[in-house]
């Protein structure tokens, strides 16, 4: 890179000697680069950001700024977030799904890594490749497959909110798997293996070895399910059977292919502030908790470079 | 004994999960796609047999997505802004993760939070973002009648193949950047020094080392987000809503949501879920392939 030093000390050269320059060489380090990075993250961020200043507009219109307000929070009698019974009963049924998620989902998914990371006998092969599956289906075709299930095979579920949890589990345990297996391999064995050899049985070296150093993963991994599970709109309106069933994703979607006001524009800043503070949260915890592991030279930016949503496969 | 089953016994309740609502409803999908139709009622009545399944739907979804049927357009229509879509996505995304995985110097860990952020905001919201601003009186239009690029407000959002593809780019690319980035991220240094040592140019560097190195990450950003824009059904829905726009996904969304038959959804489903099984299995045997080599190396 030593071509790239020489550049400041010569005099500055032409604009044409600088193009010819960068067409002969466009992956030198060219202002080619930075312009594309940063007109693709403000390409991606500011349209979110414009529909979340459209949700403090004092008129309906989504269009036309004309003045802050929070009517479309709490203000207005009832178009708002806060009188609307539909999208009130949306952001309820949204966070029921998400709490019941993280119960029924982590403690699944953390046995589940740990068995597989540690049994090797017949059918952990398959078991592991089951696993994986969910990461990699299209949500159309796992929401076909759900809605057929309970309504020609489980009639006794049916659709509505006992559906809805059913399918968020069901897509949120392979990424508790991910999450936490990606710790035990970083951690090994030998840790369980010093407990039994100063006599632990096999359930106090988990109890009080291997669970106090899964726990960052397991906190990451249930806001990570919280986030989705919030997130998620395929499962949510393929198994829900209307009304209070509805959750906010399928709420903007229903409304968007109608006539949105700003409230839709409210509830789903709100979604968005929720399922970011969740990820936050999650990722200050694994950070706080795994202090002092990281060799130096390892950086914040790879941890989330292998951030759990890649698809770690 | 107690050994032998504890890791199993661990690992129980999450296989039997996965087996009674993952596989168990693949299955029923297969029983229905397989079935007969009830004749009074035009309801699917699923054959829960193997050796009794009747391939008369499938058959006929295979030969209307065929030459000549009636979903022909909207099956080649569904591939066209797919591979339209997934190439934008690389033209724009390698750069991108280019740029923050070797030059960005200070600024990476902020980008790379700003690139991570799309994926932790709703998808929906960031559709209802675009519709806004590609309303008729929205900011897109505001400005390119300003600049007298365009002389009257166009409808973007009236059936534009152009706005669905966009779209599906701006929903999709982040989860293209990750997995290049991750790949980008991990070349090691002395392996480009020593191209450069050698006397290949920048421009040959990158060709024949950091392309190459980074070829996994490609393939596996594309299969990421091919797979779910090929069951998409939401963004054509919501930034268009014609039919001259629909995709496969919107077949199996009108076939279930109001449409007449659900046999013939779930004969579409099958036929999308096989071909996206070739897909996946493609993807999955070159990540073991590089995974044997690297070990064998």
């Amino acid at each position: 890179m030593s071509s790239v030093a020489e550049a400041p000390v010569a005099p500055r050269p032409s604009a044409w000697r600088r193009f010819r320059g960068w067409l002969s060489n466009p992956w030198g380090r060219p202002r080619f680069l930075p312009l594309v990075t940063w007109g693709y993250v403000v390409w991606s961020i500011v349209p979110v950001l414009i529909a979340v200043q459209f949700s403090f507009n004092a008129t309906r219109s989504r269009t036309t700024w004309q003045g802050f307000s929070t009517r479309w929070y709490w203000g207005d009698p009832v178009d708002s977030v806060w009188h609307d019974p539909t999208l009130r009963d949306a952001l309820v049924q949204s966070l029921k799904l998400a709490v019941a998620d993280v119960v029924i989902a982590t403690p699944i998914g953390v046995l589940l890594a740990i068995g597989l990371a540690r049994w090797h006998g017949r059918g952990s092969g398959s078991s592991n490749f089951l696993m994986l599956f969910p990461l990699v289906t299209p949500e159309i075709v796992m929401g076909v497959a759900l809605l057929l299930v309970f309504t020609d095979l489980f009639t006794f579920v049916g659709t509505g909110t006992t559906a809805q949890i059913l399918g968020h589990v069901t897509f949120s345990i392979s990424f508790v798997v991910v999450i936490v297996r990606g710790r035990l391999f970083s951690i090994g064995r030998q840790y369980e293996e010093a407990a039994a050899d100063l006599g632990a049985s096999p359930t106090a070296a988990l109890t009080r070895v291997l669970l106090p150093l899964l726990m960052p993963a397991i906190v990451a991994s249930a806001a990570v399910v919280f986030a989705i599970s919030l997130d998620d709109f395929v499962i949510s309106q393929w198994l829900s059977k209307g009304g209070e069933t509805d959750t906010v994703p399928v709420i903007i979607y229903s409304a968007t292919r109608a006539a949105p006001l700003p409230s839709t524009n409210a509830i789903a800043t709100i979604m968005m502030l929720l399922s970011l503070a969740s990820v936050t949260i999650g990722f200050l915890v694994w950070r706080a908790f795994t202090r002092g592991e990281r060799q130096a030279g390892q950086s914040v930016v790879r941890d989330m470079g292998t951030a759990p949503r890649v698809g770690d496969i | 004994m107690y050994r032998r089953w504890l890791w199993p016994g661990f690992a129980l309740p999450g296989v039997i999960w996965l087996i009674v609502l993952f596989l168990v409803p693949f299955y029923t999908v297969l029983a229905v796609a397989l079935g007969t139709v009830d004749p009074i009622l035009f309801q699917a009545v699923p054959i829960w047999n193997p050796l009794e399944w009747n391939v008369g739907w499938l058959n006929e979804v295979v030969h209307r997505l065929g030459p000549g049927g009636n979903l022909t357009d909207v099956a080649l229509r569904t591939l066209e802004y797919v591979a339209i879509a997934v190439g934008l996505s690389l033209l724009i995304g390698y750069p991108v993760a280019y740029y923050i995985a070797r030059l960005a110097g200070r600024t990476k860990a902020l980008l790379l939070i700003l690139v991570i952020a799309p994926l932790w905001i709703n998808y929906l919201m960031r559709m209802l973002a675009w519709v806004n601003l590609l309303a008729p009186d929205g900011y897109v239009n505001r400005f390119l009648t300003y600049t007298h690029i365009l002389s009257e407000p166009r409808d973007w959002l009236g059936g534009q193949a152009s706005t669905v593809i966009l779209a599906l780019v701006y929903g999709y690319i982040p989860f293209f950047i990750l997995p290049l980035f991750a790949a980008l991220d991990r070349i090691d240094q002395s392996q480009l020094e020593a191209a450069r040592d050698l006397g290949a140019s920048r421009f040959r560097t990158f060709l024949h080392v950091t392309l190459p190195l980074s070829k996994l990450g490609i393939l596996g950003g594309a299969v990421l987000i091919a797979l779910p824009m090929f069951g998409d059904y939401y963004t054509p829905n919501i930034v268009s809503g014609a039919a001259q726009t629909s995709m496969i996904g919107n077949q199996i969304d009108y076939y279930f949501h109001g449409g007449p038959q659900p046999t013939i959804g779930a004969a579409i489903t099958i036929v999308l879920a096989a071909f996206l099984t070739v897909l996946m299995g493609y993807y999955l045997w070159t990540i073991h392939r590089s995974t044997q080599q690297e070990r064998t190396t």
